[in-house]
């Protein structure tokens, strides 16, 4: 039988980005040289979403880059199936910048190894921070995230998702069996 | 997503999703050449021989820069300076390269049929970089890309392609893959380079440049091959380029919006005027940018796993 579970509605989802917006903005004494990074795709919707929640608390813009990183995976060379390639756009230095990188979903952390050395490509940042809406555990590198919406304590056997209204309907967190 | 294939030996056996899946990609790889470290680690460990029969700079050049952009190691052997002239065989040259174990060949071969050659024969990735008159897919590839760029579709589009149709592996790999896409191809040239069955490609053929380009959305001018002049195929270049160049006399004939494009390399004043070639409606040279981002997603989508 499938188990469905909402583990985070709507409003605690911006609940949750507007406290990580304002610790975003504690731990780095507010937003000078600060820049966000989304990691396609789920990434980059909640990128977007903190860098107005931060806009419109400290009244400027905040740089935001959209980062792909299937060209950096470490499983490309073994697998059968290419991942779709998205596009990359970071239009702006990140030499001496505070880079926030944002994703839904923290899990093995291979996807995050893989946005830093794609990062440190594009050029040397003072610092890089790591912001998820939900850390599910079960890390497989020695990677911690600096912000984090939630933690969630999941069996490998089940499934995360986490639903966003400019990707698939609702704004809603979803844990379920996946066998 | 993967290409269906082991190899990519020419438009013609191409599905309209796969023409897609490439020049999707194409177009993300796009970003890579505009980096500063213009270098990603994704084909890291993979060796791409390029196997070249004929003379070739750009397209040789731009497989070199698409696999040594994406981390692979690339070869460049050219018949002129290689065991060839010693009289080894294309098999044999073949079966050697694969006993060193490389990932993709790629080769152009002045015979129509060479690349399949060595794709029933090797385990390798064989990619077509022209092979005689037959087919040249990576560049209909990147004229696709770039027709879809410059004006965001290519179906209902009208595209005339001017030129030696007959010897051009150019036009038909064009003229198959603008067709799979839904635009409308036209093409003209003396009657002695248009081949006899055209048509049943689904082209319209005209033997006069004017009625070609009229309303095109396109123009595609092929190089004409002026060691042909010799062999009585058209009078001289003179009256060649007198009916069939593209100038700033019958170009206002085609869409006020048309796009002038050329694969290279250019007969200046011949086929096609200075002031068309370098004017605000040529993209050549995005032809030539988006060929190596072509070339990448090639690499990119055929490398990787055993193939199933």
């Amino acid at each position: 039988m499938e188990q469905k579970k909402v583990v985070m509605d709507a409003d605690g989802l911006d609940r949750s980005l507007t406290r990580i917006a304002y610790e975003i903005l504690e731990k780095n004494g507010g937003s000078e040289d600060l820049v966000l990074v989304g990691i396609q795709t789920g990434g980059v919707f909640l990128a977007r979403r903190l860098r107005k929640k931060i806009s419109s608390m400290e009244g400027r813009k905040i740089p935001l880059g959209i980062l792909d990183i299937t060209l950096y995976r470490d499983d490309l060379l073994t697998s059968h199936r290419k991942p779709l390639l998205g596009k990359t756009d970071i239009p702006f230095s990140l030499d001496g910048k505070k880079v926030v990188l944002v994703d839904d979903v923290l899990f093995t952390g291979r996807t995050i190894r893989a946005a830093m050395d794609a990062l440190i490509d594009f050029g040397r940042p003072k610092l890089i921070q790591l912001a998820v809406l939900i850390d599910r555990g079960h890390r497989e590198l020695p990677i911690r995230a600096d912000f984090v919406g939630k933690n969630l304590p999941s069996s490998l056997w089940e499934a995360v998702s986490v639903n966003l209204t400019e990707k698939n309907g609702a704004d809603e967190v979803v844990i379920e069996e996946s066998r | 997503m993967k290409l269906k294939r082991k190899d990519l030996l020419g438009i013609q056996e191409l599905s309209v999703e796969e023409i897609n899946l490439v020049l999707d990609t194409a177009e993300s790889f796009l970003e890579v050449s505009t980096r500063e470290i213009k270098k990603v680690p994704t084909l890291r460990g993979k060796t791409v021989v390029n196997l070249f029969y004929e003379p070739s700079t750009r397209t040789r050049t731009s497989f070199e820069i698409a696999g040594k952009r994406l981390s692979a190691d690339t070869i460049n052997i050219s018949t002129s300076t290689s065991s060839v002239v010693k009289g080894e065989t294309l098999i044999d040259t073949a079966k050697n390269l694969e006993a060193m174990n490389p990932d993709i060949i790629v080769i152009r071969h002045s015979a129509a049929g060479a690349p399949h050659i060595l794709a029933g024969l090797l385990r390798q990735s064989i990619i077509n970089a022209g092979d005689g008159a037959h087919e040249h897919p990576t560049q209909a590839l990147l004229d696709m890309m770039t027709i879809r760029s410059k004006k965001g579709r290519i179906a209902g589009l009208h595209v005339a392609i001017v030129g030696d149709i007959a010897h051009s592996r150019v036009a038909r790999s064009n003229i198959h893959g603008l067709s799979k896409m839904g635009a409308h191809v036209s093409v003209a040239g003396p009657a002695t380079m248009i081949p006899r069955d055209i048509e049943k490609m689904g082209v319209r053929s005209y033997t006069r440049i004017e009625e070609a380009i009229r309303d095109a959305d396109i123009i595609m001018m092929l190089r004409i091959q002026t060691e042909r002049e010799r062999q009585s195929i058209f009078p001289s270049l003179r009256e060649y380029a007198q009916f069939f160049s593209l100038n700033s006399r019958n170009i206002d004939l085609a869409s006020k919006e048309v796009l002038i494009m050329h694969p290279g390399p250019m007969n200046r004043g011949v086929e096609i005027s200075p002031e068309i070639a370098d004017g605000p409606r040529s993209i050549i040279l995005d032809q030539v940018t988006n060929g190596v981002a072509v070339r990448m997603a090639l690499l990119y989508l055929m490398t990787g796993g055993s193939n199933p």
